[in-house]
C-alpha cells in the first residue's frame, strides 16, 4: 500500500469528521471542567455560608506534612482519580462518535452518490476501508486521549488551586498526582482498544457498505432480532450453553466493543490477578495488557478481520449508485 | 495504436431486466464518441462497466486492463464526471485540489489552480455553498489537471444553465482535447455536442442499434425535404421517418442514393436529434 496516499485518506476522513473527532471531545472536556468549576464553586459558597472552613488557619497543610505513607496515597489516589475522572467521560463519548462513525464511513457517500468521485481516484478499496479503520481505532481515540490528558491536567490544577486557597502548597501536592503515568496509561491503552474493538468495527462496517439504507437498523435489528429468536426456541442449549452467552458473545460484543474499557470490564474469563495497590492500579498497562491472553479478544480480531474482508468487498461491488 | 476500449459479448442483467444485451464496439484513441440512448437504454450500466463499477458477462478491456480485476490501476488512467452533484459536500475547493494531487501520480496542480482562477471559486469554499454550475466547474478544473488518456462524461451538464454549458464543452475542446486522448460522453442534450462528436454510438434496450464515425453518418443519413405534390415518390423510398412542416413534408432516408433524392426535393444533413428521434420512436411505444 501506498503510504503517501493512506496519509491523505486519514487526512480526509479527518476533514469529513473534525466535528466528531475534533469538537466533540473538545467541547465535552470543556464541559466537564466548567460543570466541575461550578462544583467547585458551589461547595466553597455552601462552605462559607454554613461556616464550615475547610483547612483553615493553614490545618490543612498541617494535615499534610503529618501524613504517613497510606495517608499519602490516599491523596495521591484522589488527584489520579481526578484526572481519569475526565477520560471517563469522554471515553463514553468516543465509542458514541465512533459507532456513529463507522456505520455512515461507508454509506455516506453511497447515499450522496460522492462515492462516484472518490471511486474515480486511483486508490484501491481496500485502502479505502482500512483508512476507515484506522480513524476509528486510533485517529480518534489518539485525538480524545490527547484531549482528556489536556482536561484531566486542568482539572487536577483546577483541585491543586482551590486546596491552596485553603493553605495547602499546591506544588507539594501536584508531587503526589501521577499525570506522567496516567497519561502514559491512557496512550498505552489505544492499541488495546483497537484490538478489542475490531469485531465491533468490522461489523459496523460492513453493515455501512452493505445497507441499502438506514444501516443503524441493519446493524443493531440483525443481531438483536437473533438473539430474540434464539432465546425464544432455547437454541443455545444445542451448545450446552446458556441464552446468555449469545447476548453477550454475540450482540454485546459485536455493538458495544467500540466502546473503550468494554474490554477490561468483559473481555476477561476469570478475574485478573490486578498487580499493585487497589485503586487505579487496575489501569495500569501490565494489568489492562493482560487481556491479550483471552481467547476473547483473539477470536474477536479474526471475526473482525473477516467482517471487514466482507466490507471491502462489498465496497468494491455495492452497485447502486 | 490499438484500441482504448474493446468490448466483445457484453451483457449485464439486474434483476428486472437486460441492461445490456450482447454488446460488442471498439473506441480508437483521439476520438469523442457519443454514446446516446432513451432514458434505460443502457448507458450509465456501459460506463459503469468500463469503469469498473459493475459487474458483467463478456470480455472487456480498457486501455490493457481488466476493469473488473484492476479497477484502481485502471484509474490512474481514467476520469470520470459522473454527473454534477456527485462532488462531497463538506469538501473545500482546497481540500479537493489537495487530495487529488496527492493521491493521484498524474495531476498537474498548476494546471488545475490556472483553470480554478478564472472562476470565481475561492480555496475556502465548501462544495455545499456553490452552485450547480461551479461545482462542474471545480469538478472539471480538477479532471482536465489530470493527463489522463479517457475521459468518461454521464450528463455532465445535467440542470446547468445554458452559459455554464456551453463554457463546459468550450473548455473541453480548447484546453483538454487531443489526438492522444478519447472522451465518452452520454447526454440528452444532443444539440449541445453534436458538432463535437467524432463518433456515434446509439443504444436502445442494451443493444448498439447504430455505431459509426460522423462523417459514414452524414454519407449514410439523408433528410429530404418535398413539396406535397412529390410526398408519394418520396414515401415509395421507404423513409425511416416522415414529418411536416408548414405545409412540405421532410422524410429521413437511410442508405439511399443521393442522387436519386435530388430529384425530389432539397437535401439536408439530417440533425444527430432528428436522427435520434426517428431511430428510437417506438422506444416508449
Amino acid at each position: 500500500m501506498n503510504m503517501k496516499t493512506f496519509y491523505w485518506l486519514i487526512k480526509r476522513e479527518f476533514w469529513e469528521n473534525r466535528g466528531s473527532f475534533l469538537w466533540t471531545p473538545v467541547i465535552t472536556g470543556g464541559v466537564f471542567l466548567l460543570l466541575s468549576i461550578m462544583g467547585i464553586i458551589t461547595a466553597e459558597v455552601l462552605g462559607a455560608r454554613h461556616g464550615i472552613q475547610i483547612g483553615a488557619g493553614g490545618d490543612l497543610q498541617h494535615v499534610i506534612a503529618q501524613m504517613d505513607a497510606g495517608d499519602t496515597s490516599k491523596v495521591s489516589l484522589t488527584l489520579d482519580i481526578a484526572m481519569y475522572s475526565a477520560m471517563g467521560l469522554l471515553s463514553v463519548v468516543l465509542g458514541i462518535v465512533v459507532f456513529f462513525y463507522c456505520l455512515g464511513a461507508l454509506y455516506d457517500d453511497r447515499r450522496d452518490r460522492s462515492i462516484l468521485f472518490w471511486k474515480s481516484l486511483p486508490v484501491s478499496d481496500a485502502s479505502t476501508v482500512l483508512s476507515k479503520v484506522v480513524s476509528a481505532t486510533l485517529l480518534a481515540p489518539v485525538i480524545a486521549v490527547v484531549a482528556g490528558i489536556a482536561v484531566g491536567m486542568l482539572q487536577l490544577l483546577i483541585v491543586a488551586t482551590t486546596l491552596s486557597f485553603h493553605g495547602v502548597n499546591m506544588w507539594q501536592l501536584l508531587i503526589l498526582a501521577h499525570p506522567f503515568h496516567v497519561m502514559f496509561n491512557l496512550l498505552g491503552y489505544i492499541p488495546l482498544y483497537f484490538l478489542w474493538a475490531l469485531p465491533s468495527v468490522g461489523w459496523l462496517l460492513l453493515c455501512s457498505a452493505w445497507a441499502r439504507n438506514k444501516p443503524i437498523l441493519w446493524a443493531v435489528a440483525l443481531p438483536v432480532a437473533t438473539g430474540l429468536l434464539v432465546s425464544w426456541f432455547g437454541l443455545m442449549g444445542l451448545f450446552d450453553l446458556p441464552t446468555t452467552w449469545f447476548w453477550r458473545n454475540i450482540v454485546q460484543r459485536g455493538l458495544f466493543s467500540v466502546f473503550p474499557g468494554t474490554g477490561s470490564v468483559f473481555g476477561h474469563q476469570g478475574h485478573i490477578a490486578v498487580i499493585g495497590h487497589p485503586g487505579m492500579d487496575f489501569m495500569d498497562l501490565g494489568n489492562t495488557y493482560q487481556l491479550l491472553a483471552s481467547t476473547n479478544l483473539w477470536v474477536g480480531v479474526v471475526v473482525g478481520l473477516g467482517l471487514l474482508a466482507g466490507a471491502i468487498w462489498f465496497r468494491r461491488w455495492r452497485d447502486d449508485s | 495504436m490499438s484500441a482504448v476500449i474493446t468490448a466483445s459479448g457484453l451483457s449485464k442483467r439486474y434483476k428486472s431486466a437486460l441492461a445490456l444485451d450482447n454488446v460488442s464496439f471498439q473506441i480508437a484513441p483521439g476520438r469523442i464518441v457519443g454514446l446516446i440512448g432513451p432514458n434505460g437504454a443502457g448507458k450509465t450500466t456501459a460506463l459503469k462497466a468500463i469503469l469498473g463499477l459493475t459487474d458483467f458477462t463478456g470480455e472487456l478491456n480498457v486501455l490493457g486492463f481488466d476493469p473488473r480485476k484492476q479497477r484502481d490501476k485502471l484509474m490512474g488512467e481514467v476520469c470520470f464526471i459522473a454527473d454534477v452533484a456527485v462532488l462531497p459536500r463538506w469538501i473545500r475547493v482546497h481540500q479537493a485540489v489537495d487530495f487529488v494531487a496527492n493521491v493521484h501520480p498524474r495531476f498537474d496542480r498548476a494546471k488545475c489552480e490556472a483553470f480554478l482562477a478564472r472562476t470565481k471559486l475561492t480555496p475556502n469554499q465548501r462544495v455545499r455553498q456553490m452552485s450547480k454550475g461551479m461545482i462542474v466547474q471545480l469538478h472539471l478544473a480538477l479532471v482536465m489537471a489530470i493527463d489522463a488518456r479517457l475521459l468518461i462524461l454521464d450528463e455532465p451538464t445535467l440542470g446547468l444553465d445554458i452559459l455554464y454549458r456551453k463554457q463546459f464543452y468550450h473548455s473541453l475542446l480548447e484546453d483538454y482535447f487531443d489526438e492522444n486522448k478519447t472522451i465518452i460522453v452520454t447526454t440528452h442534450q444532443v444539440e449541445e455536442v453534436e458538432h463535437i462528436l467524432t463518433d456515434l454510438m446509439f443504444i436502445r434496450d442494451g443493444r448498439i442499434v447504430l455505431d459509426a464515425d460522423m462523417d459514414a453518418v452524414g454519407e449514410r443519413f439523408t433528410e429530404l425535404m418535398v413539396n406535397a405534390d412529390q410526398a408519394d415518390a418520396a414515401r415509395a423510398l421507404k423513409p425511416l421517418d416522415e414529418r411536416q412542416v408548414f405545409g412540405k413534408s421532410i422524410f429521413l432516408f437511410d442508405g439511399v442514393e443521393r442522387a436519386q433524392l435530388e430529384a425530389l426535393g432539397e437535401l439536408r444533413r439530417p440533425s444527430v436529434s432528428d436522427l435520434f428521434v426517428a431511430t428510437m420512436k417506438e422506444t416508449y411505444a
